[in-house]
């Protein structure tokens, strides 16, 4: 049941970006009588700025993750958290991931990968980990990219709040994975 | 707070890189993503511009302000700073459709677009707004009811598997997401500068 649920969402996904494409032009031209060309060309003309307007943003906190990940600071931290983990039930194996996922999508995505390789797919780890990869989303990314959009650079509670969704999320990938798979 | 992570990071980088004898790696760390940073705000121009004309359409012709008012019941309370009728409604919803959808590409030019109609609102142009932060709390959390692509290529037949509990986890830490974001906006140390005299600390 579940097998075909996730199969028929994942095949329908590939017509909600054409659907979308020409699904609205439609409307708007037929129903509102939008010229749908020229008011796509002005809405369009905004990537630019905003693509560029982000670059310092990103310049910022990507050098800032990169050079964290590159001094092997994470592997530290893992030493020193590993037997507390074990203690509550938190797979060591899966530290590594949770700690890279709100830092970097290549990197957790590289660390996914190394489970998958060395465990299988049908490991527990590589099920926990592919869960925590697609349950949350690069947090330190996504708020340097979105607040650097508009020019905020207070961003006040963001990151407490976004850490704090992150590490309920990996505790809650490890529970249901133990609790519903084998 | 960003002035205090961004610097430890750094920090602890060149600590730790010349305590491990890995100094020449961060240097290049620095260094490759200066430049791969570059690269990806270059990468999302052609997308930007597709989906921010794309949008421009649906804007023009009432489809956003259309969806707005079908979801306004939930979105007035988690943005009780966003006039119900303003556009960025629409445009959180669509962001947030887009990510449930797994419609990554989507998705950012559409939350940017979320972003810079709540700048509008924004008293204080260098400091997040509560919406700002809930909008981008629900957003890092994302639920999502697509697996990745890129997670089904690397699980194969096993992706279905964890369908179930991407969900359940994804759903906790939305609602983790919520909560932590109503409870700390209200703590003094993160205020929004209009709520207290002195200029809160980040």
């Amino acid at each position: 049941m579940i097998d075909s649920i996730t199969w028929g969402l994942n095949s329908v996904a590939k017509y909600i970006i054409p659907l979308l494409l020409v699904g609205i032009p439609l409307y708007a031209l037929s129903v509102k009588k939008v010229k749908v060309y020229e008011v796509f060309v002005v809405g369009a003309k905004d990537g630019f700025t905003i693509a560029v307007r982000i670059i310092p943003y990103l310049v910022a906190i990507l050098v800032a993750v990169g050079m964290f990940r590159a001094s092997g600071a994470l592997d530290l931290l893992l030493q020193a958290l590993a037997p507390v983990l074990t203690f509550v039930g938190f797979p060591p194996e899966n530290l590594p991931l949770a700690l890279m996922r709100p830092l970097s999508g290549s990197g957790s995505l590289g660390l996914l990968t190394d489970l998958v390789n060395e465990h299988g797919a049908d490991s527990m780890y590589a099920k926990i980990g592919a869960t925590m990869f697609g349950s949350s989303e690069t947090t330190f990314y996504v708020i340097a990219v979105y607040f650097g959009s508009v020019g905020v650079m207070r961003s006040r509670h963001a990151i407490p709040a976004g850490l704090f969704a992150d590490f309920v999320g990996a505790i809650s990938a490890v529970f249901f994975c133990k609790l519903l798979l084998v | 707070m960003m002035n205090y992570i961004w610097f430890g990071m750094m920090v602890i980088a060149v600590v730790v890189g010349t305590v491990t004898g890995r100094i020449e790696a961060v240097t290049q760390a620095a260094i490759d993503m200066a430049k791969v940073s570059v690269e990806i705000a270059i990468g999302l121009i052609g997308i930007m511009a597709l989906w921010l004309g794309i949008m421009k359409i649906a804007e023009e012709s009432g489809l956003i302000s259309l969806i707005a008012r079908a979801v306004k019941p939930v979105m007035i309370r988690l943005f009780p700073d966003v006039p119900p009728e303003h556009p960025a409604m629409g445009s959180i919803v669509l962001n947030m459709s887009a990510n449930m959808l797994g419609l990554g590409n989507a998705a950012t030019p559409l939350g940017l677009k979320a972003m810079e109609e709540l700048q509008e609102l924004n008293p204080e142009k260098g400091t997040a707004t509560n919406s700002m932060v809930m909008f981008l709390a629900i957003n890092t959390s994302s639920v999502q009811f697509i697996l990745p692509a890129t997670v089904v290529a690397l699980m194969g037949g096993v992706s279905s598997q964890i369908f179930i509990p991407t969900i359940l986890a994804t759903t906790c830490s939305t609602v983790a997401a919520i909560a932590a974001v109503k409870f700390l906006e209200k703590r003094k140390h993160f205020a929004a500068p209009e709520s207290v005299q002195e200029a809160g600390d980040d």
